[in-house]
């Protein structure tokens, strides 16, 4: 039997060519773990056992061929919101519980050049939107390190996961910390790329100016291969551009200097959390990193220009799911009537709710005081990134911790939507300035009797992931 | 901050059926979100068209054109249509008599 706790892609890939097990064998080992664990973790909607099966037939006779292939063979879960094609695409939905998918996404193709095996969709909050993966039709995933307690989200299907160790790596979409959050709440890495450099064709619209698709899995360097496979310039995404042209270039004093926002992170951290995070930096500073404070005067303001402009594109993005051309259709007396039955009773409370905020900051009369508003401090934000990472000073990557606290109680910020959306206060500032960050696992504290882990955020310069990356290494606990 | 009436002119707007129940918590909930987010307008800053890094992707414009063989979709899609006329889509008329 194949020991999947202690397996990483890396490990597999290199098992697999060596003929130490093949991939049906290594997809077998994970739907039968995926059997056993998922009723009580819900973190897959769906298991494609049989394609996936398939698909893994198919990559040991790749294997056999001597193909090249960084994911061959490699069982990767798959969020929900991103279309595999002919396969059920719900988004987390009530209102897409039918729906098939037409096509493929360009990630997913681009996973299917290497080689990957699809083990099944991902549970998330509906279209993304949560930080618990409670706003789901299909009802909450559980945190494998205490079932009581939540995965984070949205993407937290794909990091339970991980963390329960029935997928070796996952797509999610980060819209404002989905990818980000839940990894440190289920003690996995999870990164979201910068703004641009993945294609986001055929993955459910949220938030436009925000998302990312973004890689998760038990290590830096499984999250790593993962990006490279999914990059791409594709046309089919109006915001997709050529990575190359735009590579971060940093100098050797900046690939080892790190900035902290300590004016930022001085507010209400919880004790254990703040040693926590200072042990990830005083563990960068062995290994030769100088850290030094920073000012980013306007990330105070980051949260409130997130939920300002994300509700404002979701009231728009949300506006196709109307019952006429596919998805849910609840009849009324008439066409209006149409409508309203289908969005209301289609769309989740979180989603009702944010339309309706959407709908408001965005109507006459307030478009000035909250939309304009909220770009412009977006502007300034994006400056003081600007500035933080050019010049002689520059830091090669912003650490915080990834989030305030570890995995909350199932239930306990249901009814708080604002308790909820301050879960995201270390997480959003990366998708407002556009730039990459990355999650990764710094060890765990305890809440009633139970360890649970916690996440060290990195945030670097636009294209400047393989920066990124290097310093995450280095900050990286032993895992696995 | 929100009035019912409020509420209830942005869900038409919105075109969202929603029940009293949830309104009353809307009325709550936005109110106390907006309240947040109101701290915006402590920030001195202006918006600028100014470009503030030219390395940053800009929205790519492609040439007006059919992006694929027309048809080619077409059965797969309104497959998933909750009424369907041949290839039409069946709507209710949007002027009544």
């Amino acid at each position: 039997m194949i020991d999947l706790s202690a397996l990483t892609i890396a490990k597999a890939a290199a098992a697999l060519r060596a003929k130490e097990f093949s991939s049906r064998e290594l997809v077998e080992a994970h739907l039968s773990l995926a059997h056993e664990k998922n009723p009580s973790l819900n973190a897959y909607l769906e298991l494609f056992e049989e394609s996936a099966l398939a698909e893994a037939d198919e990559a040991d006779k790749r294997i056999t061929a001597g193909e090249e292939g960084s994911l061959l063979g490699i069982p990767i879960g798959v969020k929900d919101n991103i279309l595999i094609k002919d396969k059920i695409s719900s988004g987390g939905s009530k209102i897409l519980a039918t729906h098939r998918a037409v096509y493929d996404a360009t990630v997913i193709s681009r996973l299917r050049e290497q080689g990957a095996v699809f083990l099944g969709r991902t549970n998330l909050d509906e279209f993304g939107m949560g930080s618990s993966t409670e706003n789901s039709a299909y009802g909450p995933t559980k945190n494998p390190h205490d079932l009581t307690r939540v995965p984070g989200g949205s993407s937290g299907g794909s990091t339970a996961a991980l963390a329960a160790h029935i997928a070796l790596g996952a797509l999610g979409t980060d819209t404002g910390g989905s990818c980000r959050q839940p990894a440190a709440l289920c003690g996995v890495v999870g990164m979201k790329p910068t703004y641009g450099a993945v294609s986001r064709y055929g993955v459910m619209p949220l938030g436009a100016s925000l998302n990312q698709v973004g890689e998760m899995a038990k290590t830096v360097a499984d999250v790593e291969t993962l990006f490279h496979a999914v990059r791409s310039h594709d046309k089919m995404d109006n915001i997709s551009c050529d990575y190359e042209a735009r590579r971060f270039k940093a100098t050797p004093t900046q690939a080892k200097r790190v900035g902290v926002p300590r004016k930022f992170l001085e507010k209400g951290l919880p004790s254990d959390v703040v040693a926590n995070f200072e042990a990830s930096l005083a563990r960068l500073r062995e290994r030769g990193y100088e850290v030094v404070d920073i000012e980013l005067p306007f990330i105070d303001y980051a949260l409130a220009v997130y939920y300002v402009l994300l509700p404002a594109e979701i009231s728009t993005d949300l506006a196709r799911y109307d019952g006429m051309r596919y998805g849910v259709y609840l009849p009324g007396a008439n066409l209006l009537k149409d409508y309203m039955r289908s969005r209301g009773e289609g769309f989740g409370k979180e989603s009702r709710r944010r339309i309706m905020l959407g709908t408001y900051v965005l109507s006459h009369g307030y478009y000035d005081a909250y939309y304009n508003k909220a770009r412009a401090i977006r502007q300034a934000i994006v400056s003081d990134f600007k500035r933080v990472f050019s010049g002689p000073e520059a830091v090669g990557a912003i650490a915080t911790p990834t989030t305030a606290a570890p995995a909350f109680k199932i239930g306990e910020k249901v009814d708080d939507p604002l308790a909820m959306y301050l879960e995201d206060i270390f997480t959003v500032t990366a998708n407002i300035v556009g730039c990459p960050a990355i999650s990764v696992p710094s060890g765990t504290v305890d809440r009633e009797g139970v360890r649970l882990p916690l996440g060290f955020q990195l945030m670097a310069p636009h294209f400047g992931e393989e920066l990124m990356f290097a310093i995450a290494k280095d900050a990286e606990g032993n895992t696995v | 901050m929100l009035s019912k009436s409020d509420i209830d002119k942005l869900a038409e707007l919105a075109r969202l059926g929603l029940v009293d129940e949830e309104k009353a918590g809307l009325e709550r909930d936005l109110s106390a979100i907006l309240g947040y987010v109101d701290k915006l307008q402590e920030a001195k800053v202006e918006f600028t068209d100014e470009l503030i890094d030219e390395n940053l992707p800009v929205n790519a414009m492609r040439e007006d054109g059919e992006p694929h063989e027309s048809g080619l979709y077409t059965e797969a899609l309104l497959a998933q249509a909750p009424k369907r006329k041949g290839d039409y889509l069946v709507v209710k008329a949007i002027i009544e008599k």
